[in-house]
């Protein structure tokens, strides 16, 4: 009968730790894989317009973003600005920029750079077509317009 | 006799593996950008240079205004409808049908596309879609004007594509084929240049 009680007499072993570091790990190369780092801090607000044929834009680091949309502090007014990088930026900046990209990039490439014009879907056309005219000057002629991808369109 | 190695600890190794997690989890987005793709065409070298002619009858006129009305071959348009009237139009018919009573279908050619390593005759539409809009109108209702054209591209290379293939256009695994289909059925939108129409 004692051979029954012996166990009952020790506590509950601690449970080991010692793989924590391993999974944890594991956990970090999964994010690490698996997401990309974000490429700017919104200072305009951009909620991008739906559309049901959108396609995917391979290879992220061939990509220039345009954000465009009303700023997000209120005091700067509601009208549509440009946001390049990390700052609000005129119109004119925008070849600057595109050439300065262009530069970093390896020369192979350069052919298969996309510029991504992620716009606010309230904003008018107007400042669209001006960057839009940049964009040709330069030679930057594959752009994409960001939107969401939605099963059907609805129309009000 | 030699001395013992005292082990390192290990404990803290979970606690800086999860700082540096946190960090990615913080610092990393997971979106994948998506979107419409499309091709500008090259700036006009001399403004005065006159753009190639296109006959009036190849020619889809659609206008975007600063309400965002549309204006379909001088008519007033939907967005709902426009899918299918831009489908009709791009569409292959028969010499002599009419669109409306004055209007008749634009013209078809045959063109060689070379389909499975054998060159083919396949008929082809000359219509070019024409996309005008204001300075004024809202980017929503442009990316939807964009999306009917492109979507009513699609369903027809789809039908093409399975006419020849027996599968839809998206499913073709092989590249010639996708670019046999592309050849037959061009994404023909023409954006005018920039100009001011009618109110802002």
């Amino acid at each position: 009968m004692s051979r029954f009680k012996k166990h009952s007499k020790k506590g509950t072993p601690g449970i080991s730790t010692s793989s924590l570091p391993d999974i944890i790990f594991m956990l970090l190369f999964f994010f690490m894989v698996t997401t990309t780092m974000r490429e700017a801090t919104l200072k305009v607000r951009v909620t991008a317009p739906q559309a049901t044929e959108v396609q995917k834009l391979e290879k992220k680091s061939l990509v220039s973003y345009i954000y465009i949309g009303p700023p997000m502090q209120k005091k700067l007014g509601t009208d549509a600005r440009i946001q390049l990088a990390d700052q609000f930026a005129e119109v004119n900046e925008v070849k600057e920029f595109i050439l300065k990209e262009r530069e970093a990039k390896n020369e192979v490439d350069r052919k298969f750079m996309i510029t991504s014009l992620k716009v606010d879907k309230t904003t008018r056309m107007g400042i669209v077509t001006d960057v839009k005219q940049e964009l040709r000057e330069i030679g930057a002629f594959k752009i994409n317009y960001s939107s969401r991808k939605v099963r059907s369109m609805e129309f009000n | 006799m030699a001395r013992k190695v005292p082990e390192v600890n290990a404990g803290s190794m979970a606690d800086i593996a999860f700082l540096l997690l946190i960090f990615f989890l913080v610092t990393t987005t997971m979106d994948v950008d998506t979107g419409i793709i499309r091709q500008l065409p090259p700036p006009l070298e001399d403004p005065e240079q006159e753009p190639p002619k296109v006959k009036e009858r190849n020619i889809m006129n659609i206008l975007i205004n600063s309400s965002d009305r549309l204006l379909v071959n001088n008519e007033r348009g939907d967005i709902s409808t426009l899918r299918e009237e831009v489908k009709d139009f791009m569409a292959i018919h028969p010499e002599g049908e009419m669109r409306t009573e004055e209007h008749p279908y634009p013209e078809v050619e045959e063109a060689e596309i070379e389909v499975d390593g054998a060159p083919m005759m396949i008929k082809k539409s000359k219509g070019v879609i024409s996309l005008k809009n204001d300075r004024g109108t809202s980017y929503e209702m442009y990316i939807a004007v964009q999306n009917e054209l492109t979507a009513a591209f699609h369903e027809l290379r789809d039908r093409l594509s399975q006419e020849l293939f027996g599968r839809k256009y998206n499913d073709l695994v092989l590249e010639d084929r996708k670019k046999a289909i592309e050849n037959a059925i061009p994404l023909r939108i023409s954006e005018a240049e920039p100009v001011n129409i009618g109110g802002n």
